[in-house]
């Protein structure tokens, strides 16, 4: 094989480029912020919270929390958050339904990642709709 | 053969394309001593038990990267295999996994030969150079830079243990992203842009969800998940930041 051999074959097939990178980023994204917030937002609204241990028993009560998703930085969490996770969330379903035997093809990509897009809407709605 | 010889059953999947309708498996009954290799146990059932048995080799000694099989169901080179690891149980021997099986033992390679022709796996200068231009020089750091990747000998172990290559054939896969990624960090190469476009491409890194079962089977300890890793971020930073760069490998 000579070298203007491969450069043939090479421009010869045109390559579509792949639009991956944006699950991709979406992904990576969710999973570090999952990494780093996920636990410790199981502890303390799962533990900590409703045992009233370390913070105190109403630390997300209606009032504290409507302040938090009112404050923009709040909001901004809680967006990042939920449908960041989403996104994470899909992708890695998705990329894992072959394992489990279900061979995925449009339908499932547009399940997987529909769900994630609708939850980012609905969180996007609700929380311009709550107001600043 | 002495009564103390130790007999280990090897059960191959055999496959004559021009008789058989599928894959279907056979046991042999083979004498064998503990410095034996699967690949020689493979060959004894061919010199004394069936000489129709069909499979690559060549070096016996992990370097060509002809004997890779699935051995007890995982990517292995047969001349690395030893059979009194698996002594007293049988040791299963089939064909490596996600290729067409051509006879026996042996794939159909020809998908992963275009792939390695399409990475264009040579120093493409960055300008033409004179001979009384000398060598090229590199410093450790340099070479540190590719060295592990380009000890891969294409014994397609790793394409055997990719289950993304399995569902898509025409993913370019883990050996041919590390050699690739081999020449790209090269300091003497110039080629980048254009391989790029193979990385970036609706064959290239993004169909690995990072299982990372490639370097664990990898003989030459390559960390072809590791180049593909690293592809992924570059391509992902290219793919959002070509329209602000004036030059980017960007098509
Ligand atoms: S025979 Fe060469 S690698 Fe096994």
């Amino acid at each position: 094989m000579n070298a203007t051999n491969a450069t043939n074959a090479m421009k010869t097939t045109t390559r579509k480029r792949s639009n991956a990178p944006i699950f991709w980023a979406l992904f990576g994204a969710g999973g570090m912020l999952s990494a780093l917030f996920g636990p410790m937002l199981v502890f303390i609204t799962g533990i900590a919270v409703p045992l009233g241990v370390v913070l105190p028993k109403d630390t997300m009560s209606y009032p504290h929390m409507l302040a938090f998703a009112q404050n923009l930085i709040g909001k901004g969490f809680i967006f990042a958050i939920i449908a960041l996770f989403l996104w994470h969330a899909a992708h890695r379903i998705f990329h894992s339904l072959h394992d489990i035997g279900i061979h995925a093809g449009t339908g499932a990509k547009l399940l997987c990642y529909g769900l994630a897009m609708v939850g980012t809407v609905i969180a996007a709605y609700a929380l311009l709709a709550i107001g600043f | 053969m002495s009564d103390n010889q130790k007999v280990i059953e090897i059960e191959v999947l055999r496959y004559h394309p021009e008789k058989d309708k599928e894959p279907h498996k056979q046991v042999f009954e083979v004498p064998f001593t503990d410095d034996m290799s699967v690949l020689q146990g493979v060959q004894y059932i061919k010199d004394y038990l069936d000489g129709s048995l069909s499979f690559r080799w060549s070096c016996r000694m992990a370097i060509c990267g002809s004997c890779g099989m699935m051995i007890n169901g995982e990517p292995s080179l047969s001349c690395q295999t030893f059979l009194r690891d698996y002594y007293p149980a049988r040791v299963r021997v089939e064909a490596l996994s996600h290729f067409p099986i051509e006879r026996d033992l042996v794939i159909n390679m020809e998908g992963f030969m275009e792939k390695l022709e399409s990475i264009q796996p040579y120093i493409i200068p960055k300008e033409p150079r004179t001979l009384q231009e000398g060598e090229y020089l590199q410093t450790p750091e340099q070479l540190n830079e590719y060295e592990q990747f380009s000890s891969c000998i294409n014994c397609l172990l790793c394409y055997a243990a990719c289950p993304q290559f399995g569902l898509n054939s025409s993913f370019i896969g883990p050996a041919a992203t590390a050699l690739l990624h081999r020449y790209n960090v090269d300091s003497r190469d110039g080629g980048k842009a254009e391989r790029m476009e193979l990385i970036n491409s609706e064959e290239g890194v993004f169909n690995c969800t990072a299982v990372g079962y490639c370097s664990e089977v990898c003989p030459k300890h390559v960390d072809p998940a590791n180049a593909v890793n690293q592809n992924k971020t570059i391509s992902a930073a290219d793919y959002f930041l070509r329209f602000l760069t004036p030059k980017g490998g960007a098509k």
